[in-house]
């Protein structure tokens, strides 16, 4: 049996800025106790696309670069984090572009430091300058359809609504948003932020969002390796689930038996 | 001669890129190069002359979700 059987799936791919995925778990490098662990979470979740964050060179960090703890196959998604206008957000984008990270740029315009709530308006005018240079453009925002649909027309390869704020592991706390989101706009929706358990990866899948992205909930876990394959599960489960279309919610009981008594006629 | 390095102002011997990321004790291969607002590759930092006044980032991929 194949090493991804049954949380990658070729059959049900997505499509992301042009590229083929069978995962549609997308993993985050941040705050792993030991980045060698990056790679066998990678093998164990069947993730095909990570992300990272850039920064000023710190004299007392660990001199080797992330990157080269990350296998050459994984799709890099770089991320604008730190950035607290579109304008650095642009500049990120093309640094890391210009560094060999790829077209794929997760930005992240955060100027409120409580909630680390993303900035929409900034974010938006980001997404448009970087969609109209060629880049892959995956915007993480404040649920909200009204930006979702003008970030479409920017030109943005998916939009990344959060589940609930970033780290907090509180799940799909915007799920009515997020619902109509998925329901109103034609671009894949990735749930980024907030999904602190393979549950609440299976949520987000099942209301029809085309993929997760999952960072804390897995670097911080006892066993990231263990924790990447539980959530690929969860991702698969959910995915298959909205795809085999679940039946509604009733108030009242339906009865599963036929409802005739044992031995009798009537009920 | 003075630079701006990561935003501070710094006093430097190094007259080229190359000089100066090893000065800094860096390894060449984890380092991202931004200088006066763009990105120099590693293999023109040996010809990339430094200036009074020069704005230079070091800058390297870290984690981040």
């Amino acid at each position: 049996m194949n090493k991804n059987s049954g949380i990658q799936n070729t059959a049900d791919p997505l499509s992301l800025g042009g590229q083929i995925f069978n995962s549609r778990l997308i993993t985050g490098t941040g705050k792993f106790s030991s980045r060698s662990l990056i790679a066998p979470m990678l093998e164990a979740s069947g993730s095909e696309m990570i992300t990272v964050a850039l920064r000023r060179v710190d004299a007392g960090a660990e001199k080797k670069n992330i990157l080269s703890y990350i296998p050459e196959n994984t799709t890099l998604l770089p991320n604008t984090s730190g950035a607290r206008t579109a304008e650095e957000a642009v500049r990120i984008a093309h640094i890391a572009k210009a560094a060999g990270c790829g077209d794929f740029i997760k930005i992240e315009v955060i100027t409120e430091m409580k909630y680390l709530m993303p900035d929409n308006y900034e974010t938006l005018k980001a997404t448009q300058i970087l969609s109209r240079e060629g880049f892959k453009v995956l915007p993480y925002i404040m649920p909200d359809l009204t930006i979702a649909h003008k970030l479409q027309d920017a030109g943005a390869a998916a939009v990344m609504p959060l589940g609930s704020p970033i780290g907090s592991n509180r799940g799909i706390k915007m799920e009515e948003i997020i619902r109509i989101i998925i329901e109103g706009i034609d671009l894949p929706v990735i749930v980024d932020a907030g999904i602190g358990r393979p549950s609440q990866a299976a949520h987000a899948m099942e209301l029809g969002a085309d993929a997760v992205l999952v960072n804390t909930a897995i670097a911080t876990s006892s066993d990231p390796v263990q924790a990447g394959r539980a959530f690929a599960m969860a991702v698969a489960a959910g995915r298959m689930a909205f795809c085999a279309g679940m039946a509604g919610e009733k108030c009242q009981a339906s009865a599963s038996s036929p409802l005739t008594g044992f031995l009798r006629e009537s009920a | 001669m003075e630079i701006q390095l990561n935003g501070s102002i710094v006093s430097i011997s190094a007259c080229n890129m190359d000089t100066l990321v090893h000065e800094q004790g860096l390894d060449p291969r984890s380092v991202v190069v931004e200088y006066n607002n763009k990105v120099i590759p590693q293999r023109e930092w040996e010809k990339t002359i430094l200036c009074q006044g020069d704005v230079v980032e070091l800058l390297s991929f870290v984690g981040g979700g």
